[in-house]
């Protein structure tokens, strides 16, 4: 937004609200159980077909609205209750680890892309094209994010890749301002002129100078931004405009469920408390990363 | 000073410019809002007479043209769900919407500064960790969920406070909550990186060795210059507050802007969704241009950067 004021320095972007929590971690400290969260995550999505103990998508409205196996009148065979269609609870928050985790993965990862490459090619090229690309970006960047991407989502119908698209058009912006920032300082250095000296092209300085130069806070940006995709892409399923039913994405669960609150809470509690322990992973493991690979990212 | 403000205003008109076009071609590719106007057993002579007479028949360009003339002068057309003018409906829920958002602010604000300043000057103490912890878990909460186990626990069992829908101050505190919980964590933490990174310079060392107070140090000194970041994000955290506020609203049946959004944007109103996005824009955008603008106010370095 304040795109050169000379106090808007990377670092102050990087700690934008939605990008990292401060956290206890002491650098260099290997967070243990934020990875070990993530590692059953992501093993739990990788492996969801093999793991669900029922068919997800199996009705049974004789056995709707089962309560978890501990409640009193719970079953084994539901060990966290059914929904109101008789499915397997367990099983469509297993199978929603897949959802959320891809969409998460894939939105970052084109929002990445997306943001490296306007970022590369504003603080390399510099005068008008910088100018003309970092407007766009602060455009973007004071937009509200959900409000857009559910206008997108509506108006191209809700669907897994809707969602990825329209949150990555929007999320672009927070890579590409981090980004430019550091190539902006990257230029100063020797390596750059001596490129340049040496008769490089722009686009060798480009992929083979800079990118890899700024690979350390692309790859901290990205992690930090997987828990904020997973809540953003939840609550546009939560709104209807997400990915839509059957599939057992969190965020509708959660909707689903919320109608049957007072009587059967399990239905919406559950993928809750799914999505709470992931992106907290996410922002923990990603603020460790931060404090190691890139400290000139950190606040403190 | 001045060019710096008249810069930002005009960005700001640039990129509502932008925006407008965006939502005019976004509205249009719902699909034929006609479908929705007209009865199911309409002719297709009903369709050709409704279309031209909401100028549906014109070019393109010229409906854009037709649509923000009428825009600028409040006229956002009729709801074809309400059937009633947008701007009756936006006028009737935009007062809850400001009451809504003005509270949760105010409790955020009321909660962040102290935990933010206290967690900086007793860095390290258990209240520090417990700053975050609130803040840690404020970014990784789906505000939704909250939403619906504080209606669940709060309301139903412990009937402490009314589950949404406007009313008296009571009915305030759970929506208020659950939109300012984000504020609150991302705020404090804000402020205490701000705080540590201030309480650390030179020019509050000088001012210890100079024996100033303790007191006055952090209150005068450093405080002052640790609210640039956080007014720096003022416009952020205003633009997700907005959109938190569209979840917050449906959740708690609040009758506001962001439930207004959501059953156009459900019901494929088009003229409301242009009319909410439009009007939330330029709110957003009137925000953001008074925080740049105290932004120069208090950072001297702004003003002369250009």
């Amino acid at each position: 937004m304040r795109a050169e004021s000379p106090v808007s320095a990377p670092a102050d972007v990087a700690a934008a609200p939605d990008a990292a929590p401060a956290s206890a971690h002491a650098a260099g400290r290997w967070p243990i159980i934020s990875s070990l969260i993530i590692a059953v995550f992501v093993l739990v999505a990788l492996l969801a077909p093999v793991l669900t103990p029922a068919d997800p998508y199996a009705q049974s409205l004789r056995t709707r609205l089962k309560p978890p196996v501990w409640e009193e009148g719970g079953t084994w065979s539901r060990p966290l209750g059914t929904d109101r269609l008789g499915r397997d609870v367990l099983s469509r928050v297993i199978l929603g680890a897949r959802i959320s985790l891809a969409v998460g993965v894939l939105t970052v990862f084109l929002a990445g892309a997306i943001g490296a490459t306007v970022g590369l090619t504003a603080g390399y090229y510099g005068g008008r094209v910088d100018a003309i690309l970092m407007r766009a970006t602060d455009a973007t960047l004071s937009f509200p994010v959900i409000l857009l991407a559910l206008i997108l989502a509506t108006t191209v119908g809700p669907s897994f890749a809707n969602v990825v698209v329209a949150v990555a058009v929007i999320l672009w912006a927070r890579y590409a301002r981090v980004i430019r920032g550091e190539v902006l300082s990257l230029m100063e250095r020797d390596f750059i002129a001596q490129a340049r000296i040496a008769g490089c092209s722009g686009w060798r300085i480009i992929t083979r100078h800079l990118f890899p130069n700024t690979l350390n806070t692309l790859v901290v940006l990205l992690t930090l931004q997987v828990g904020y995709v997973i809540i953003v892409e939840a609550s546009l399923s939560f709104l209807g405009a997400g990915i839509p039913p059957p599939t057992p994405a969190w965020g509708s669960m959660i909707a689903e469920g919320r109608d049957y609150i007072t009587s059967a809470w399990w239905v919406s509690l559950f993928p809750g408390l799914a999505i709470l322990l992931v992106v907290l992973a996410f922002n923990l493991f990603g603020d460790w990363l931060r404090d190691t690979l890139d400290p000139k990212l950190r606040q403190v | 000073m001045w060019r710096f403000v008249l810069s930002r205003a005009l960005q700001s008109l640039v990129a509502l410019a932008i925006l407008s076009v965006v939502v005019f071609v976004l509205a249009r590719a719902t699909g034929d809002p006609l479908h929705l106007i007209l009865p199911a057993n309409a002719t297709a002579e009903d369709f050709a007479n409704a279309r031209e007479y909401l100028g549906l028949d014109r070019p393109l360009h010229e409906q854009y043209l037709r649509f923000v003339a009428n825009a600028a002068r409040g006229d956002f057309g009729m709801s074809i769900r309400a059937r009633r003018p947008v701007i009756e409906l936006i006028g009737d829920r935009l007062p809850y919407s400001l009451k809504l958002a003005g509270f949760s602010m105010a409790v955020s604000l009321a909660l962040a500064f102290p935990l933010g300043i206290i967690a900086a000057v007793r860095k390290g103490t258990a209240l520090d960790r417990f700053a975050q912890v609130v803040s840690v878990l404020g970014q990784s909460l789906p505000t939704f969920w909250v939403g619906i186990v504080l209606i669940e626990v709060v309301a139903g069992r412990l009937q402490w406070f009314p589950a949404g829908e406007a009313g008296g101050f009571s009915h305030y505190i759970l929506p208020g909550f659950t939109l300012g919980w984000f504020v609150v964590a991302g705020l404090m933490r804000l402020l205490r990186s701000a705080m540590l990174e201030v309480l650390d310079s030179d020019y509050v060392k000088m001012a210890r060795i100079k024996g100033v107070a303790e007191r006055r140090v952090i209150w005068r000194h450093a405080l002052k210059n640790a609210l640039i970041p956080v007014i720096t994000f003022a416009g952020i955290y205003f633009a997700i507050l907005v959109t938190t506020a569209i979840v917050v609203e449906t959740v708690f049946a609040w009758p506001g802007m962001g439930r207004l959004t959501y059953e156009a944007i459900a019901g494929r109103d088009f003229p409301v969704i242009q009319a909410v996005v439009l009007v939330t824009a330029v709110i957003v955008a009137g925000v953001n241009l008074c925080v740049d603008c105290l932004y120069a106010l208090i950072d001297p370095r702004i003003r002369y950067a250009r």
